[in-house]
């Protein structure tokens, strides 16, 4: 009936585990506080307050608080936009790309990823709806009829794709998360004692049952979510790439963007659900769901599209001095080795560098060092956006307005604040909500659990199970005898 | 609450294993029984099949809802830029379709999933705020539930249900009867 894996693979669910084990386990940090959530809370909740404070003081005395300048006329906002975007760009297609090429590794991480994409875009918005100055005026970004005269929007402009972008990814990235989420909502209704907390998770689970027709739409529908989703994701960043990469601006005009940009995207994005799912498991204890396998598969990944930004770094490099256009090959001399070099080293040696020791096995399977690089990583993405943004602008083709960006306190507690947001949401998010797809772990116990494989290897006969550690292969050891 | 008038009465049989419980369901079903509800804690592999469900008809719904998106955009921004505002933005065409394609994918794909997600929940009855009616709690947890309808139905019928269930491997096999005024 099901497709078993070969028992040789590693399984994805350790310890010995039933389905009643893996419902209490994984609903479990809905159903207690701990102490460490509080602490983390505290932290990120001051953070976001600050955010919230920052941009109050932004709205009252304009983006002049900003350390903006006539040349360098985007900065932090932008790095910050594109920074977050990439974080929530990676989350959707994680699961969705992974329930398309049928990885089960997926179903430990695919919710915390959807909704990192969701706080991440939702952090995002903040910093072009800002930046317009005048927020209460930011809805003139949609087309809608209007009292002046015909007057429509420019449907040639890539900040206006941007708008539909971006607006649509979030609204298909919180239907493919919640969709996922009915079923785990009505898992928790039905084990809730209180009255409330029955009424509140029935009004979460949309009154799901689990019938077997809902179950059959349900497949359907994460399914074509997941086919729609992942062009869906490629385009938009795409045409956040658009943003530089239709500009005449030295250092933006390339046609390798949307690519590079995409795979940068997953890189930081899988870098940051790797944070937070090293702290997911270690406050929650899920450290039966989200193996050492879950973490090398991600780690195997960031080698992949780390070493395929680092092409991007380099190729860039390689045709401005091949086109022979003197503009071009500045802005790229400059970006290395001018005035910004040192934010170049960053992003070069977190990006390109640090990654690459993941080609060893004991580094991908290390967790303290997963969790110092996918801090790196993410450091190393935000310079990315910070080197292309501000260095092609500081230095323009006049040099009597050359310029040199600093940002103010404002702009730093902008950046600081919205990583305050950003975990408050998730750490919301993980008290409340399921934070592993728990049906989706029971879909794949028969075939991928600690506990079926040793089944099946007792029913096979072979003495120490199919697979039983990293060295030990049961059925090899059969044959040899 | 419902202008149908529903059964109260009903057997269920439990199993703890899909395997299980998916032979059990082709047997029952070969003996002729009526299963009036299926209820899994996960999506069982080939339920749909044992069970002899048609294929859902949601991805059509979806692409119809997706070719509405793409002739909406299309025609909107072409009525925009052609007709009803027409601008030379540096010499470039009036109908400069290469520059409507993002926006039309876009609205495409929006159209697609929100018309199906709400297609789903009609479909589904998934309504924030209904109350369903749970026949056991364990269903969503560790249990694979058949749910028969024995309304009206004789001592004989109920038994061969239960003995069928029994039978095949299931772990508990109980009735369950609504009152009127049930709820979570």
């Amino acid at each position: 009936m099901h497709a078993y894996e070969s028992d040789f693979r590693e399984p994805l669910i350790n310890g010995d585990k039933n389905y009643t084990i893996i419902t209490d386990e994984l609903v479990r940090p809905t159903e207690k506080t701990y102490r460490g959530w509080w602490l983390l809370l505290i932290i990120f909740g001051t953070l976001a307050g600050f955010f919230v404070f920052c941009l109050c003081w932004t709205v009252f005395y304009g983006i002049g608080v900003w350390g903006l300048n006539k040349t360098v006329d985007w900065a932090w906002d932008i790095t910050n936009f594109v920074w977050w975007i990439g974080i929530g760009h990676a989350g959707t297609l994680i699961s969705a790309i992974l329930l398309l090429f049928r990885q089960r590794f997926r179903t430990g991480i695919n919710r915390a990823a959807e909704a990192m994409t969701i706080f991440a875009v939702i952090c995002a918005g903040m910093f072009p709806v800002f930046h317009m100055g005048r927020v209460w005026d930011a809805f003139f970004i949609f087309p809608y009829p209007n009292t002046r005269g015909p007057l429509w929007l420019n449907f040639n402009s890539p900040l206006l794709w941007d708008v539909f972008a971006i607006s649509t990814y979030f609204t298909v990235s919180l239907l493919f998360w919640y969709s996922g989420l009915m079923p785990d909502f009505a898992t928790i209704r039905d084990r809730a004692k209180g009255k409330y907390r029955k009424m509140i998770y029935n009004t979460l689970s949309f009154g799901w049952t689990g019938t077997a027709k809902q179950w059959q739409r349900f497949e359907s529908l994460s399914l074509i979510l997941a086919g729609l989703s992942t062009p869906l994701v490629l385009s938009v960043h795409t045409i956040v790439s658009f943003d530089f990469a239709t500009s005449v601006i030295p250092g933006w005009h390339t046609t390798i963007f949307p690519p590079y940009f995409v795979a940068g995207a997953i890189f930081s994005g899988f870098a940051m659900v790797e944070t937070l799912m090293l702290i997911v498991r270690k406050v929650f204890h899920l450290e039966d769901y989200i193996t050492i396998n879950h973490i090398e598969s991600m780690n195997k990944i960031i080698v992949l599209t780390g070493s395929i930004v680092g092409i991007a770094y380099i190729t860039e490099l390689f045709i401005a001095w091949y086109s022979g256009f003197l503009y071009e090959q500045f802005a790229f001399y400059n970006r290395a080795l001018g005035k910004y070099w040192w934010a170049y080293t960053m992003m070069m040696s977190c990006n390109v560098l640090s990654p690459q020791l993941y080609w060893f096995k004991p580094f991908r399977r290390n967790l303290y060092i997963t969790f110092i690089l996918s801090i790196f990583v993410n450091i190393g993405m935000w310079f990315e956006r910070f080197v292309i943004i501000v260095t092609s602008l500081a230095d323009d083709y006049l040099p009597s307005s050359w310029a040199y960006f600093q940002p103010t306190w404002v702009d730093v507690g902008i950046f600081v604040g919205s990583i305050g947001l950003f975990m408050t949401l998730f750490l919301l998010f993980a008290r409340f909500f399921p934070v592993i797809a728990i049906a989706e772990v029971k879909a794949i116990f028969r075939i991928s659990s600690a506990t079926a494989k040793a089944e099946r290897a007792k029913a096979a006969g072979t003495a120490n199970g199919g697979f039983v550690g990293h060295t030990t292969f049961g059925i090899l050891d059969k044959d040899a005898k | 609450m419902a202008t149908v008038k529903e059964s109260n009465n009903f057997i269920l049989g439990l199993w703890d294993h899909e395997e299980v419980f998916l032979h059990a369901i082709e047997h029952i079903r070969h003996d002729g029984l009526e299963i009036f509800e299926t209820l899994t804690p996960f999506p069982v592999h080939g339920l749909e099949d044992a069970l002899g469900y048609r294929a859902t008809r949601l991805h059509t719904a979806g692409f119809m809802f997706g070719a509405t998106g793409t002739t909406l955009a299309l025609s909107f921004m072409s009525w925009v830029m052609v007709t009803n505002y027409p601008i030379d933005f540096g010499g470039k065409p009036y109908w400069p379709l290469p520059s409507f394609i993002p926006i039309t994918f876009e609205l495409t794909v929006l159209f697609a999933a929100v018309g199906m997600v709400l297609t789903y929940c009609v479909r589904n009855k998934l309504i924030p705020g209904y109350v369903p009616r749970i026949y056991d709690k364990r269903t969503t947890d560790d249990r694979f539930a058949l749910v028969f309808d024995i309304e009206g139905k004789s001592n004989e019928e109920v038994e061969k249900i239960k003995s069928l269930c029994s039978g095949h491997g299931a772990v508990e096999v109980k009735n369950r009867v609504f009152s009127d005024n049930e709820c979570l």
